[in-house]
Protein backbone atom coordinates (compact mmCIF):
# COMPACT_ATOMS: atom_id res chain seq x y z
CA UNK A 1 0.00 0.00 0.00
CA UNK A 2 1.73 3.53 -0.95
CA UNK A 3 1.55 6.05 1.65
CA UNK A 4 -0.24 8.89 1.32
CA UNK A 5 0.78 12.08 2.38
CA UNK A 6 -2.09 14.21 1.30
CA UNK A 7 -5.70 13.22 1.86
CA UNK A 8 -8.45 15.28 0.94
CA UNK A 9 -12.17 14.58 1.91
CA UNK A 10 -15.17 16.37 1.15
CA UNK A 11 -13.31 20.01 1.09
CA UNK A 12 -15.40 23.11 0.43
CA UNK A 13 -14.59 26.40 0.12
CA UNK A 14 -16.81 29.41 -0.92
CA UNK A 15 -15.89 32.90 -1.15
CA UNK A 16 -19.17 35.25 -0.55
CA UNK A 17 -21.88 34.22 -2.32
CA UNK A 18 -19.39 31.73 -5.00
CA UNK A 19 -18.69 28.40 -4.15
CA UNK A 20 -14.88 27.65 -5.54
CA UNK A 21 -14.38 23.76 -3.45
CA UNK A 22 -17.49 22.09 -3.73
CA UNK A 23 -16.68 18.80 -1.92
CA UNK A 24 -13.10 17.96 -3.18
CA UNK A 25 -11.49 14.39 -2.69
CA UNK A 26 -8.22 13.80 -3.63
CA UNK A 27 -4.44 11.81 -2.59
CA UNK A 28 -1.31 12.67 -2.62
CA UNK A 29 1.31 9.38 -2.74
CA UNK A 30 4.88 9.63 -1.41
CA UNK A 31 7.10 10.34 -4.66
CA UNK A 32 4.40 11.21 -6.99
CA UNK A 33 3.98 14.57 -9.07
CA UNK A 34 0.26 14.55 -8.71
CA UNK A 35 -0.68 17.68 -11.40
CA UNK A 36 -4.06 19.75 -10.66
CA UNK A 37 -5.56 20.96 -14.01
CA UNK A 38 -8.28 23.60 -14.23
CA UNK A 39 -9.13 27.09 -15.95
CA UNK A 40 -8.39 30.12 -14.69
CA UNK A 41 -10.44 30.86 -11.27
CA UNK A 42 -11.34 27.36 -11.02
CA UNK A 43 -9.93 26.78 -7.19
CA UNK A 44 -6.94 25.14 -7.85
CA UNK A 45 -4.75 27.59 -6.10
CA UNK A 46 -7.09 27.91 -3.11
CA UNK A 47 -6.29 24.06 -2.90
CA UNK A 48 -3.03 24.17 -2.25
CA UNK A 49 -3.36 27.16 0.06
CA UNK A 50 -5.78 25.34 2.31
CA UNK A 51 -3.13 22.85 2.20
CA UNK A 52 -0.04 25.01 4.04
CA UNK A 53 -2.75 27.39 6.17
CA UNK A 54 -2.80 30.35 4.43
CA UNK A 55 -6.90 29.63 3.65
CA UNK A 56 -9.19 27.61 5.56
CA UNK A 57 -11.61 25.45 4.43
CA UNK A 58 -15.56 25.65 5.06
CA UNK A 59 -16.19 21.85 5.53
CA UNK A 60 -14.34 18.43 5.04
CA UNK A 61 -10.69 17.51 5.86
CA UNK A 62 -7.60 18.22 4.52
CA UNK A 63 -4.81 15.80 6.10
CA UNK A 64 -1.02 16.77 5.25
CA UNK A 65 1.66 14.47 6.65
CA UNK A 66 -0.90 12.83 8.94
CA UNK A 67 -2.27 16.37 10.47
CA UNK A 68 -5.70 17.80 10.04
CA UNK A 69 -4.00 21.64 8.87
CA UNK A 70 -7.55 23.54 10.21
CA UNK A 71 -6.73 22.01 13.56
CA UNK A 72 -3.67 22.74 14.08
CA UNK A 73 -2.03 25.51 16.64
CA UNK A 74 0.27 28.26 15.31
CA UNK A 75 3.44 26.12 16.68
CA UNK A 76 2.27 23.05 15.13
CA UNK A 77 1.33 24.52 11.53
CA UNK A 78 4.60 26.31 11.38
CA UNK A 79 6.25 22.49 12.21
CA UNK A 80 4.21 21.13 9.03
CA UNK A 81 5.03 24.34 7.16
CA UNK A 82 8.58 23.86 7.29
CA UNK A 83 8.29 20.53 5.43
CA UNK A 84 6.07 21.61 2.58
CA UNK A 85 7.88 24.01 0.10
CA UNK A 86 5.56 26.13 -1.84
CA UNK A 87 6.60 28.27 -5.05
CA UNK A 88 4.00 31.29 -5.69
CA UNK A 89 2.83 31.53 -9.45
CA UNK A 90 4.91 35.32 -9.22
CA UNK A 91 7.96 33.66 -7.56
CA UNK A 92 7.24 35.80 -4.63
CA UNK A 93 11.00 36.76 -4.11
CA UNK A 94 11.48 39.75 -1.52
CA UNK A 95 12.07 42.33 -3.41
CA UNK A 96 14.14 44.21 -0.72
CA UNK A 97 16.74 41.24 -0.20
CA UNK A 98 19.59 39.89 -2.71
CA UNK A 99 19.26 36.14 -4.19
CA UNK A 100 21.61 35.40 -1.07
CA UNK A 101 19.27 36.94 1.84
CA UNK A 102 16.10 35.54 -0.18
CA UNK A 103 18.02 32.24 0.15
CA UNK A 104 19.03 32.69 3.76
CA UNK A 105 15.83 33.75 5.19
CA UNK A 106 14.13 30.56 5.79
CA UNK A 107 17.04 29.20 6.71
CA UNK A 108 18.52 31.24 9.54
CA UNK A 109 14.86 31.77 10.99
CA UNK A 110 14.46 27.71 11.36
CA UNK A 111 17.48 26.31 11.57
CA UNK A 112 19.43 27.10 14.83
CA UNK A 113 23.53 27.05 14.95
CA UNK A 114 24.34 27.04 11.27
CA UNK A 115 27.59 28.89 10.42
CA UNK A 116 27.77 31.55 7.99
CA UNK A 117 29.90 28.97 6.50
CA UNK A 118 27.63 26.31 6.35
CA UNK A 119 25.03 28.53 5.13
CA UNK A 120 26.92 29.75 2.21
CA UNK A 121 27.10 26.68 1.24
CA UNK A 122 23.78 25.38 0.97
CA UNK A 123 23.03 28.43 -0.67
CA UNK A 124 25.73 27.32 -3.38
CA UNK A 125 25.06 24.10 -3.87
CA UNK A 126 20.90 24.73 -4.13
CA UNK A 127 21.56 27.66 -6.71
CA UNK A 128 24.37 25.15 -8.54
CA UNK A 129 20.81 22.96 -8.95
CA UNK A 130 18.75 25.25 -10.26
CA UNK A 131 21.55 26.35 -12.90
CA UNK A 132 22.16 29.83 -11.97
CA UNK A 133 25.05 29.66 -9.50
CA UNK A 134 26.31 33.31 -10.85
CA UNK A 135 23.07 34.80 -9.32
CA UNK A 136 23.69 34.98 -5.78
CA UNK A 137 24.40 38.49 -4.94
CA UNK A 138 22.08 39.97 -7.48
CA UNK A 139 18.37 41.86 -6.86
CA UNK A 140 15.23 40.09 -7.91
CA UNK A 141 14.67 42.85 -9.85
CA UNK A 142 17.82 41.90 -11.89
CA UNK A 143 16.68 38.37 -12.85
CA UNK A 144 14.29 37.36 -15.60
CA UNK A 145 10.53 35.99 -15.00
CA UNK A 146 12.39 32.25 -15.42
CA UNK A 147 15.46 33.01 -13.21
CA UNK A 148 13.22 34.37 -10.60
CA UNK A 149 11.12 31.11 -10.89
CA UNK A 150 14.12 29.11 -10.04
CA UNK A 151 15.74 30.97 -7.38
CA UNK A 152 12.04 30.71 -5.75
CA UNK A 153 11.93 26.78 -6.16
CA UNK A 154 15.89 26.96 -4.48
CA UNK A 155 14.51 29.35 -1.75
CA UNK A 156 11.74 26.61 -0.93
CA UNK A 157 14.04 23.59 -1.43
CA UNK A 158 16.58 24.85 1.21
CA UNK A 159 14.89 23.53 4.34
CA UNK A 160 14.21 19.99 2.06
CA UNK A 161 10.49 19.52 2.32
CA UNK A 162 8.84 16.39 2.01
CA UNK A 163 6.06 17.97 0.04
CA UNK A 164 6.39 20.61 -2.70
CA UNK A 165 3.35 23.01 -4.18
CA UNK A 166 4.60 24.54 -7.30
CA UNK A 167 1.19 27.10 -8.23
CA UNK A 168 0.80 27.76 -12.27
CA UNK A 169 4.89 27.18 -12.31
CA UNK A 170 5.21 28.16 -16.25
CA UNK A 171 2.81 31.30 -16.17
CA UNK A 172 4.00 34.01 -18.38
CA UNK A 173 6.69 32.05 -19.82
CA UNK A 174 8.20 31.55 -23.12
CA UNK A 175 7.99 27.87 -24.57
CA UNK A 176 12.00 27.45 -24.01
CA UNK A 177 11.71 28.28 -20.61
CA UNK A 178 8.50 26.55 -19.57
CA UNK A 179 10.62 23.51 -20.71
CA UNK A 180 13.48 24.37 -18.52
CA UNK A 181 10.97 24.91 -15.98
CA UNK A 182 8.91 21.71 -16.25
CA UNK A 183 12.68 19.95 -16.28
CA UNK A 184 13.64 21.38 -13.18
CA UNK A 185 9.88 19.96 -11.29
CA UNK A 186 11.00 16.61 -12.53
CA UNK A 187 14.88 17.19 -11.28
CA UNK A 188 13.56 18.40 -7.73
CA UNK A 189 11.40 14.93 -7.36
CA UNK A 190 14.27 13.12 -8.19
CA UNK A 191 16.90 14.62 -6.48
CA UNK A 192 15.70 15.78 -3.23
CA UNK A 193 12.93 12.77 -2.88
CA UNK A 194 9.53 14.65 -2.91
CA UNK A 195 6.28 14.47 -3.43
CA UNK A 196 4.28 17.46 -5.35
CA UNK A 197 1.48 19.07 -6.63
CA UNK A 198 1.73 21.05 -9.79
CA UNK A 199 -1.18 23.88 -10.25
CA UNK A 200 -1.33 24.41 -13.66
CA UNK A 201 -3.11 25.23 -17.19
CA UNK A 202 -0.96 24.20 -18.89
CA UNK A 203 -0.95 21.18 -20.86
CA UNK A 204 2.57 19.98 -21.49
CA UNK A 205 3.70 20.65 -18.06
CA UNK A 206 1.13 18.89 -17.04
CA UNK A 207 2.52 15.84 -19.26
CA UNK A 208 6.05 16.24 -18.59
CA UNK A 209 5.79 16.91 -14.52
CA UNK A 210 2.75 14.53 -13.89
CA UNK A 211 2.57 10.96 -12.57
CA UNK A 212 -1.22 11.80 -11.90
CA UNK A 213 -3.18 14.65 -13.54
CA UNK A 214 -6.46 15.67 -11.76
CA UNK A 215 -8.90 18.13 -13.70
CA UNK A 216 -10.92 20.70 -11.82
CA UNK A 217 -14.11 21.91 -13.13
CA UNK A 218 -16.79 23.29 -11.51
CA UNK A 219 -15.19 22.57 -7.73
CA UNK A 220 -15.14 19.25 -8.22
CA UNK A 221 -12.54 17.11 -9.70
CA UNK A 222 -13.63 15.24 -13.19
CA UNK A 223 -11.24 13.39 -13.85
CA UNK A 224 -8.17 11.54 -12.08
CA UNK A 225 -5.80 9.65 -13.52
CA UNK A 226 -2.62 9.50 -16.10
CA UNK A 227 -2.36 11.82 -18.85
CA UNK A 228 -3.58 9.64 -21.55
CA UNK A 229 -6.35 8.13 -19.62
CA UNK A 230 -7.89 11.75 -18.43
CA UNK A 231 -7.67 12.67 -21.92
CA UNK A 232 -7.92 9.86 -24.31
CA UNK A 233 -11.03 8.37 -21.89
CA UNK A 234 -12.65 11.70 -20.75
CA UNK A 235 -16.21 10.92 -20.42
CA UNK A 236 -16.65 14.56 -19.47
CA UNK A 237 -16.51 16.59 -22.90
CA UNK A 238 -15.04 19.68 -20.71
CA UNK A 239 -12.14 17.61 -19.70
CA UNK A 240 -12.25 16.37 -22.90
CA UNK A 241 -11.73 19.99 -24.83
CA UNK A 242 -8.98 20.73 -22.18
CA UNK A 243 -6.63 19.02 -24.42
CA UNK A 244 -7.59 21.55 -26.97
CA UNK A 245 -7.19 24.69 -24.42
CA UNK A 246 -11.09 24.89 -25.58
CA UNK A 247 -13.19 24.69 -22.79
CA UNK A 248 -16.88 24.33 -23.00
CA UNK A 249 -19.35 26.02 -20.46
CA UNK A 250 -22.34 24.09 -18.88
CA UNK B 1 -40.33 58.63 -0.91
CA UNK B 2 -38.76 56.66 -3.51
CA UNK B 3 -35.46 58.68 -3.42
CA UNK B 4 -34.96 58.29 0.31
CA UNK B 5 -35.42 54.58 -0.16
CA UNK B 6 -33.31 54.26 -2.86
CA UNK B 7 -30.60 56.28 -0.54
CA UNK B 8 -31.31 54.24 2.70
CA UNK B 9 -28.77 51.04 1.21
CA UNK B 10 -26.53 52.87 -0.03
CA UNK B 11 -26.14 55.02 3.42
CA UNK B 12 -26.23 51.85 5.35
CA UNK B 13 -23.85 50.59 3.45
CA UNK B 14 -21.26 53.54 4.41
CA UNK B 15 -22.23 52.87 7.82
CA UNK B 16 -21.29 49.20 7.78
CA UNK B 17 -18.24 49.59 5.64
CA UNK B 18 -16.73 52.47 8.35
CA UNK B 19 -17.50 50.09 11.43
CA UNK B 20 -16.35 47.74 9.71
CA UNK B 21 -13.14 49.39 9.20
CA UNK B 22 -13.00 50.94 12.46
CA UNK B 23 -13.49 47.47 14.03
CA UNK B 24 -10.72 45.61 11.96
CA UNK B 25 -8.15 48.72 12.56
CA UNK B 26 -9.14 48.39 16.55
CA UNK B 27 -8.28 44.65 15.47
CA UNK B 28 -4.92 45.51 13.96
CA UNK B 29 -3.55 47.62 16.73
CA UNK B 30 -4.51 45.25 19.35
CA UNK B 31 -2.85 42.72 17.40
CA UNK B 32 0.29 44.67 17.74
CA UNK B 33 0.10 45.12 21.65
CA UNK B 34 -0.43 41.18 21.24
CA UNK B 35 2.98 40.47 19.58
CA UNK B 36 5.26 43.27 20.47
CA UNK B 37 5.73 41.42 23.66
CA UNK B 38 6.12 37.80 22.67
CA UNK B 39 9.60 36.84 20.77
CA UNK B 40 11.36 36.38 18.79
CA UNK B 41 11.81 40.07 19.30
CA UNK B 42 13.14 40.76 15.41
CA UNK B 43 15.74 43.20 16.76
CA UNK B 44 17.91 43.42 13.80
CA UNK B 45 15.09 44.07 11.36
CA UNK B 46 14.22 46.93 14.44
CA UNK B 47 17.63 48.61 14.26
CA UNK B 48 18.00 48.19 10.36
CA UNK B 49 14.16 49.64 9.96
CA UNK B 50 15.23 52.38 12.74
CA UNK B 51 18.50 53.42 10.51
CA UNK B 52 16.30 53.69 7.45
CA UNK B 53 13.64 56.10 9.40
CA UNK B 54 16.11 58.43 10.88
CA UNK B 55 19.34 58.32 8.95
CA UNK B 56 17.61 58.64 5.45
CA UNK B 57 15.21 61.17 6.64
CA UNK B 58 17.64 63.43 7.99
CA UNK B 59 18.52 65.51 4.78
CA UNK B 60 14.68 66.71 4.51
CA UNK B 61 14.30 67.15 8.19
CA UNK B 62 17.41 69.30 8.72
CA UNK B 63 16.32 71.37 5.63
CA UNK B 64 12.90 71.68 6.85
CA UNK B 65 13.36 72.60 10.21
CA UNK B 66 16.27 75.68 9.48
CA UNK B 67 13.84 77.10 6.86
CA UNK B 68 10.96 76.73 9.46
CA UNK B 69 13.34 78.21 12.27
CA UNK B 70 14.25 81.39 9.84
CA UNK B 71 10.92 81.95 8.67
CA UNK B 72 9.19 82.06 11.95
CA UNK B 73 11.78 84.09 13.26
CA UNK B 74 11.65 86.49 10.35
CA UNK B 75 7.54 86.65 10.04
CA UNK B 76 7.43 87.10 14.12
CA UNK B 77 9.75 89.92 14.38
CA UNK B 78 8.22 92.80 12.81
CA UNK B 79 4.94 92.36 15.32
CA UNK B 80 6.88 92.42 18.07
CA UNK B 81 9.18 95.34 17.17
CA UNK B 82 6.46 97.49 17.48
CA UNK B 83 6.37 96.41 20.56
CA UNK B 84 9.88 97.25 20.96
CA UNK B 85 10.02 93.26 22.50
CA UNK B 86 12.53 91.88 19.93
CA UNK B 87 14.63 90.66 22.33
CA UNK B 88 11.88 88.10 23.18
CA UNK B 89 12.48 86.11 20.22
CA UNK B 90 14.58 83.46 21.61
CA UNK B 91 11.73 83.11 23.72
CA UNK B 92 9.18 83.21 21.84
CA UNK B 93 10.35 81.00 18.65
CA UNK B 94 11.83 78.53 21.78
CA UNK B 95 8.66 78.09 22.83
CA UNK B 96 6.72 77.64 19.42
CA UNK B 97 9.41 75.14 18.42
CA UNK B 98 9.48 72.92 21.27
CA UNK B 99 5.91 72.94 21.86
CA UNK B 100 4.68 72.64 18.61
CA UNK B 101 6.14 73.47 15.89
CA UNK B 102 9.26 70.84 15.61
CA UNK B 103 6.48 67.64 16.45
CA UNK B 104 3.91 68.77 14.16
CA UNK B 105 6.69 70.22 11.44
CA UNK B 106 8.90 66.68 12.04
CA UNK B 107 5.84 64.41 12.74
CA UNK B 108 3.76 65.53 9.44
CA UNK B 109 7.13 65.21 7.56
CA UNK B 110 7.53 61.67 8.58
CA UNK B 111 4.25 60.86 7.68
CA UNK B 112 4.27 61.92 4.18
CA UNK B 113 7.87 60.27 3.72
CA UNK B 114 7.87 57.35 5.66
CA UNK B 115 4.02 56.21 6.12
CA UNK B 116 3.58 56.24 2.42
CA UNK B 117 6.86 53.88 1.93
CA UNK B 118 5.39 52.33 4.89
CA UNK B 119 2.47 51.75 2.70
CA UNK B 120 3.18 50.95 -0.45
CA UNK B 121 6.49 48.31 0.74
CA UNK B 122 4.10 46.40 2.48
CA UNK B 123 0.89 46.72 -0.02
CA UNK B 124 3.34 45.96 -2.98
CA UNK B 125 4.76 42.69 -0.57
CA UNK B 126 0.95 41.99 -0.38
CA UNK B 127 -0.25 42.38 -3.70
CA UNK B 128 3.11 40.08 -4.85
CA UNK B 129 2.27 37.36 -2.00
CA UNK B 130 5.95 38.45 -0.50
CA UNK B 131 3.72 38.53 2.93
CA UNK B 132 2.10 34.81 2.41
CA UNK B 133 5.74 33.71 1.54
CA UNK B 134 6.94 34.42 4.60
CA UNK B 135 4.14 33.40 6.52
CA UNK B 136 4.78 29.10 4.97
CA UNK B 137 7.84 29.55 6.10
CA UNK B 138 7.28 29.66 9.30
CA UNK B 139 8.18 33.18 9.78
CA UNK B 140 5.56 35.66 11.65
CA UNK B 141 5.02 38.78 8.72
CA UNK B 142 2.80 40.54 10.92
CA UNK B 143 6.13 40.67 13.26
CA UNK B 144 8.56 40.56 11.04
CA UNK B 145 7.16 43.72 9.25
CA UNK B 146 4.61 45.64 10.98
CA UNK B 147 5.92 45.47 14.80
CA UNK B 148 9.78 46.16 13.28
CA UNK B 149 8.36 49.13 11.58
CA UNK B 150 6.05 50.41 13.98
CA UNK B 151 8.23 50.06 16.97
CA UNK B 152 11.11 51.91 14.19
CA UNK B 153 8.87 55.22 13.38
CA UNK B 154 7.88 55.27 17.54
CA UNK B 155 11.34 55.39 18.38
CA UNK B 156 12.90 57.41 15.80
CA UNK B 157 9.94 60.32 15.42
CA UNK B 158 10.96 61.80 19.02
CA UNK B 159 14.95 61.69 17.86
CA UNK B 160 13.93 63.14 14.69
CA UNK B 161 12.17 66.06 16.48
CA UNK B 162 14.69 66.74 19.29
CA UNK B 163 16.56 67.20 16.10
CA UNK B 164 14.75 69.67 14.17
CA UNK B 165 14.36 71.27 17.66
CA UNK B 166 17.72 71.93 17.64
CA UNK B 167 17.80 72.97 13.72
CA UNK B 168 15.01 75.06 13.92
CA UNK B 169 16.80 77.12 16.96
CA UNK B 170 19.71 77.00 15.13
CA UNK B 171 18.59 78.79 11.92
CA UNK B 172 16.22 81.56 14.19
CA UNK B 173 19.73 82.08 16.04
CA UNK B 174 20.91 83.00 12.51
CA UNK B 175 18.66 84.98 11.92
CA UNK B 176 18.71 86.81 15.53
CA UNK B 177 22.84 87.34 15.47
CA UNK B 178 22.69 89.15 12.15
CA UNK B 179 19.61 91.26 12.23
CA UNK B 180 20.00 92.05 17.05
CA UNK B 181 23.44 90.81 17.31
CA UNK B 182 22.93 88.49 19.98
CA UNK B 183 25.03 85.87 21.03
CA UNK B 184 24.67 82.25 21.15
CA UNK B 185 25.03 82.03 24.47
CA UNK B 186 22.68 84.58 25.24
CA UNK B 187 20.27 83.29 22.99
CA UNK B 188 20.58 79.79 23.93
CA UNK B 189 20.23 80.97 27.49
CA UNK B 190 16.92 83.05 27.01
CA UNK B 191 15.98 79.70 25.00
CA UNK B 192 16.18 77.30 28.01
CA UNK B 193 14.90 79.82 30.52
CA UNK B 194 11.57 79.73 28.47
CA UNK B 195 10.70 76.33 28.21
CA UNK B 196 9.95 73.95 31.01
CA UNK B 197 10.21 70.65 31.91
CA UNK B 198 6.53 69.88 31.17
CA UNK B 199 7.18 71.19 27.64
CA UNK B 200 10.25 68.76 26.96
CA UNK B 201 7.59 65.79 28.15
CA UNK B 202 5.37 66.35 26.50
CA UNK B 203 6.98 67.14 23.49
CA UNK B 204 8.58 63.71 23.55
CA UNK B 205 5.05 62.00 24.65
CA UNK B 206 3.09 63.80 21.94
CA UNK B 207 6.46 62.80 19.44
CA UNK B 208 6.27 58.89 20.68
CA UNK B 209 2.43 59.51 19.99
CA UNK B 210 2.98 60.56 16.51
CA UNK B 211 5.88 58.34 15.40
CA UNK B 212 3.51 55.42 16.60
CA UNK B 213 0.58 56.40 14.23
CA UNK B 214 2.70 56.71 11.22
CA UNK B 215 4.18 53.47 11.78
CA UNK B 216 0.37 51.61 12.69
CA UNK B 217 -1.31 53.56 9.73
CA UNK B 218 1.11 53.22 6.84
CA UNK B 219 1.12 49.42 8.11
CA UNK B 220 -2.23 48.88 8.45
CA UNK B 221 -3.11 50.64 5.06
CA UNK B 222 -0.42 48.17 3.54
CA UNK B 223 -1.28 45.21 4.87
CA UNK B 224 -4.77 45.24 3.88
CA UNK B 225 -4.68 46.84 -0.41
CA UNK B 226 -5.70 44.82 -2.30
CA UNK B 227 -6.28 44.96 -6.19
CA UNK B 228 -3.07 45.04 -7.36
CA UNK B 229 -0.44 48.09 -8.01
CA UNK B 230 -3.62 50.90 -7.81
CA UNK B 231 -4.39 49.03 -4.26
CA UNK B 232 -0.71 49.81 -3.59
CA UNK B 233 -0.93 53.43 -4.49
CA UNK B 234 -4.07 53.71 -2.93
CA UNK B 235 -2.81 52.56 0.46
CA UNK B 236 0.09 54.54 0.30
CA UNK B 237 -1.91 57.82 -0.46
CA UNK B 238 -4.50 56.79 2.17
CA UNK B 239 -1.75 56.13 4.65
CA UNK B 240 0.03 59.73 4.26
CA UNK B 241 -4.14 61.35 4.64
CA UNK B 242 -4.99 58.84 7.53
CA UNK B 243 -1.35 59.09 9.45
CA UNK B 244 -2.07 63.54 8.69
CA UNK B 245 -5.58 63.68 9.94
CA UNK B 246 -5.03 61.57 13.06
CA UNK B 247 -1.90 64.25 13.91
CA UNK B 248 -3.67 66.85 14.03
CA UNK B 249 -6.79 65.09 15.88
CA UNK B 250 -3.49 64.00 19.00
CA UNK B 251 -2.06 67.71 18.90
CA UNK B 252 -4.93 69.03 19.56
CA UNK B 253 -6.00 66.32 22.74
CA UNK B 254 -2.51 67.00 23.90
CA UNK B 255 -2.27 70.31 23.99
CA UNK B 256 -5.60 70.51 25.76
CA UNK B 257 -4.49 67.72 28.03
CA UNK B 258 -0.96 69.84 28.97
CA UNK B 259 -3.05 72.77 29.69
CA UNK B 260 -4.97 71.19 31.89
CA UNK B 261 -1.72 69.88 33.54
CA UNK B 262 -0.82 73.51 33.57
CA UNK B 263 -3.17 74.92 34.86
CA UNK B 264 -3.41 72.43 37.81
Amino acid sequence: MEEKVVEIEGLKKSFGDLDVLKGVDLDLYKGENLVVLGKSGSGKSVLIKIMVGLLRQDEGSMRVLGQEVSTLKTKALNELRLKIGFSFQNSALYDSMTVRENMEFPLVRNVKNLTRGEITKKIEELLDSVGLPQSINQMPSELSGGQKKRIGVARTLILNPEIMLYDEPTAGLDPITCMDINNLIVQVREQYNTSSIVITHDLTCAKVTGDRQAVLLDGQFKAIGSFDDVFAHAKDGRVKSFYDYNFIDS
Amino acid sequence: MAGDADRKPVLSKKIDKFFTGLASAFSFVKRFFKEVLVPPYELKEVVHQCYRIGVESLPLISLTGFIVGIVFTNQSRPSLSEFGATSWLPSLISIAVVRAMGPLVTALIAAGKMGSSIGAEIGSMKVTEQIDAMEVSATNPFKFLVVTRVLATTFMIPVLVMYTDFVALMGSFLSVNANEMVSMTTFFVQVFESISFLDIISSVLKSLLFGFTIGIVGCYKGYNSSKGTEGVGRAANSAVVMAMFLIFIEELLVLQIVNAIRMM
